[in-house]
């Protein structure tokens, strides 16, 4: 044992920069990670490209745009018999995806503890929670195009760019949650029905849904700030 | 050579990292109900934005814990998106000033900020 510690390493990687050399000259696997995980990951990196050009594709139009655009906290304003509170319905949207990011960081943590029914329960929590939140999008989008006279190619508010943007950007951001309400709907009920169990009590799958569900937070962290506050 | 039970931490960190989202998302919501202006507005809202992000990916999504290979796997290329935003965002500005050139000024629209 003295005798192989001296030239071998073992199962041991080396951390930090060393180990990027060591991961990326593996002979079998790059990533430490399941594949499942960093397939996900790599999937996700894509996705960020999608965003990130749709965003950047907002930032020109309307840097270009001549017109003066409408001013989000007007035009996102609601109001209960008084005054109009600015983008109130937005912030709402915001926390309830917050809350989604924490059922879901305490099903994963669950579903590592093998317990299924809380990982069940907490998974379909987070369902719940991104449903609404696409309801409520839908609110707001049926509000913009019924009342305000918002279309994608003008709007009586201001710059005419402001509709296709809008439309274009939260439009797929919502579709991201819908088919992410699916994706955990359907990992959570075979994880209630033992499906995961039978396979050698392995999780994992549960973080990998989490990642995807993170990431739909995460760019509406980005989107509330571009789009909404900016 | 799969993790199997994943690196599990203590479900307080989670907690914590949770609520200071909730902090961050009211901060950056107060910047736009106190009618914050100007470079104090812009700078507020990115850095909650880039605060909540970070947290998200690192803690949420693990990638605080992950092997350098996977962290700059996943980091690095969107630094690559940067550099399309600065270009996008000379273009779009030099597209502005042609427009106002060639076309004109436009009449101030009756929105006010």
């Amino acid at each position: 044992m003295s005798e192989a510690a001296l030239t071998d390493t073992g199962d041991i990687l080396p951390e930090g920069t060393r180990g990027i050399v060591a991961d990326f000259s593996a002979d079998k696997q790059t990533f430490q990670v399941p594949w499942g995980k960093a397939m996900m990951w790599f999937f996700l990196l894509s996705d960020t490209f999608i965003f990130g050009c749709f965003l950047t594709a907002y930032m020109s139009v309307r840097m270009a745009a001549r017109d003066a655009w409408p001013v989000p906290s007007e035009v996102f304003a609601l109001s209960f018999g008084g005054e109009p509170i600015p983008l109130i319905l937005i912030a709402i949207m915001t926390f309830i995806l917050i809350s989604s990011s924490g059922t879901m960081a305490m099903a994963v943590n669950m579903g590592y503890r093998k317990d299924r029914n809380k990982t069940f329960w907490l998974m379909a929590a987070t369902a719940a929670f991104g449903v609404m939140f696409v309801s409520m999008q839908a609110f707001e989008w049926t509000k913009l195009i019924v009342e305000e006279g918002v279309r994608p190619w003008s709007n009586p508010m201001g710059a005419a760019q402001f509709g296709s943007t809008f439309f274009m950007i939260t439009g797929f951001h919502g579709l991201h949650v819908s088919a992410g309400v699916i994706y955990l709907l359907v990992i959570a009920t075979r994880v209630k029905r033992g499906v995961y169990e039978k396979r050698g009590g392995n999780y994992e799958i549960v973080e990998i849904a989490g990642l995807y569900w993170h990431f739909v937070d995460l760019v509406w962290v980005f989107i509330f700030a571009f789009f909404y506050l900016w | 050579m799969a993790q199997a039970s994943g690196q599990q931490h203590p479900i307080s960190v989670y907690m914590w990292i949770w609520g200071l989202l909730f902090v961050f998302s009211f901060f950056s919501y107060m910047v736009d109900y106190l009618d914050f202006q100007g470079a104090m507005r812009w700078s507020l809202i990115l850095l909650f934005m880039f605060l909540k992000a970070g947290f998200i990916v690192g803690i949420f999504m693990h990638m605080a814990w992950e092997r350098l290979a996977l962290k700059m796997v996943i980091l690095a290329p969107p630094v690559a998106l940067c550099v399309l935003i600065v270009l996008m965002a000379v273009e779009a500005d030099y597209t502005f000033l042609t427009r106002i050139e060639f076309f004109g000024e436009l009449a101030p629209l009756a929105v006010h900020h």
